[in-house]
């Protein structure tokens, strides 16, 4: 058994001068606050990578410089699923006894560290390095083939797109801490500058600072309770050419073994995060996780059903489209946020009942995938 | 394995690899079937005709060089041999189009370039 016992985020958006490890401290001090724990307390590091300061051993260069000389340390690559990753792997060691409080952190100041151009190239890199990144393509043209093909197989409309960029801009409004906080509209995310058709600058998540941390321990350190019911991850290929069809992609298989691991099933959640790069990673995502049909996710967003006050509020800080992307960070923040709303923390935000949370993140383009649950004991 | 006598080496050519074993047609170039595992894997040919599965046009590009090219056209296509690419192609494609591969300069190198077949 594993509890998330605390969380810390930091805005995200521009942070002028700070590193890659000052977003890092930033957040896992905030976590060790919440959690009411000390640095002696923690025996277990994992922490991501920063694509401005890259480095082989990154959790123990953040160790030596946060202070603490951890029992388990080493850095995790799955993209943009690291977070959840982590998660996931925080909670075997401390259910076997390996590690009593881990710290699970990320940050990077991928923002003002280095151009938007370089932070593109860099991504890109995913690519294959012989038979795709020489052609040119971008992170936004590996999902926007995707989203072509969604599209075309679903009869989804760029317009159904927009809705999700609409929902995460109205969660974020209501988050001190999101990058992007102007209302807008589906004819203003129509009308932005296309960057890889059919996705257009609002269907994009943007460039970001920021730090995100939690701690993952054997045992609650408060009153608080929120544990780790049950996870699983699949991963079906690296490379957009070498994708399987749409049909039998990773999110499909995590959340059906997540679900045997947990015991739980999508009627039991009331809570959903899921990963947003993009406005068609979103949409993707909750019908292969079975939180929508096929091609009806917009239809539920303009009901009102992933609304703040609807059936299963979703990303309710804005996701990684309006509060923000750090790299591995920007994911993790989904989780700070539902661990807020699970203990009845989220300010203005909060939702009605959130005892039950499905989160899912999406690495490489839909490459790796891990489903988690996340359970309020009391 | 030696540089390849195809695109991705400065060749007009499109290579592939059969396996021997299984009968599986495979693009990213290796010394085994990854389907199956064994190492009688044949390099082949391609037509060069195929269907589009996907497209996706670039509008805005990471570097200088990529820059002065766009919007260029980044499709997916499954070639009649049956294996999936990716290349470039006619800005206006569309899924389904049965195409042909030609060859194109980009960004200092020549890359694949797929038009309507008529």
């Amino acid at each position: 058994m594993s509890f998330i016992t605390g969380v810390g985020l930091t805005s995200y958006g521009r942070h002028e001068g700070a590193s890659s490890l000052d977003l890092m401290s930033r957040a896992a001090t905030l976590a060790l606050a919440d959690a009411q724990l000390a640095r002696g307390d923690i025996d277990g590091i994992l922490c991501g990578y920063s694509t401005v300061s890259p480095h082989i051993m990154l959790a123990t260069v953040f160790a030596e410089h946060f202070g603490i000389r951890p029992a388990y340390a080493h850095a995790v690559q799955v993209g943009g699923a690291t977070g959840l990753a982590m998660t996931m792997l925080a909670h075997q060691l401390v259910d076997a006894g390996v590690v009593r409080h881990m710290l699970v952190v990320s940050g990077e100041n991928r923002l003002t560290g280095q151009s938007r151009d370089a932070s593109i190239q860099a991504l890109a890199q995913v690519g294959h390095p012989t038979y795709e990144v020489p052609l040119g393509p971008t992170i936004p043209a590996y999902y926007g083939l995707v989203a072509s093909r969604y599209m075309h197989e679903y009869g989804v409309r760029q317009e159904d797109l927009a809705e999700f960029a609409v929902l995460m801009r109205r969660h974020a409004l209501a988050h001190p801490g999101a990058q992007f906080r102007d209302p807008i509209t589906v004819a203003d995310v129509m009308a932005s500058k296309p960057v890889a058709l059919p996705l257009k600058l609002l269907d994009c998540c943007p460039v970001s600072d920021g730090g995100a941390a939690f701690i993952v321990s054997g045992e609650p350190t408060s009153e608080a309770q929120v544990r780790v019911r049950g996870c699983a991850q699949a991963h079906t290929h690296q490379h957009v050419t070498a994708a399987p069809a749409l049909n039998e992609l990773g999110a499909e298989i995590a959340i059906a073994r997540a679900k045997a691991a947990s015991g739980l099933g999508i009627s039991d959640v009331r809570y959903a995060a899921v990963y947003d790069s993009f406005t068609i990673t979103l949409a993707m995502l909750l019908e292969d996780l079975g939180l929508a049909g096929r091609g009806e996710a917009a239809a539920r967003v303009r009901s009102g059903y992933f609304s703040r006050d609807g059936a299963m509020p979703l990303n309710t800080h804005g996701g990684l489209l309006s509060y923000g992307h750090c790299g591995v960070g920007g994911a993790m923040a989904h989780l700070v946020e539902t661990h807020l709303q699970m203990r009845g923390r989220a300010g203005e935000r909060q939702v009605r009942d959130a005892s039950i949370a499905l989160l899912h993140g999406d690495g490489g383009v839909l490459s790796s995938h891990v489903s988690l649950f996340l359970e309020r004991v009391r | 394995m030696s540089e390849s006598a195809d695109w991705t080496g400065g060749t007009e050519a499109i290579l592939y690899q059969a396996c021997e074993s299984c009968g599986a047609a495979q693009y990213f170039r290796r010394a085994f079937c990854a389907s199956c595992g064994a190492s009688d894997v044949v390099e082949k040919r391609a037509s060069g005709e195929g269907i589009v599965y996907a497209t996706s046009l670039v509008c805005r590009a990471a570097t200088e060089e990529t820059r002065a090219h766009v919007p260029y056209n980044i499709v997916l296509v499954d070639a009649a041999e049956g294996f999936r690419m990716m290349a470039h192609g006619e800005n206006d494609l569309a899924i389904g189009d049965a195409v042909v591969a030609g060859f194109e300069r980009f960004a200092g190198r020549m890359v694949p370039y797929f038009m309507r077949r008529r």
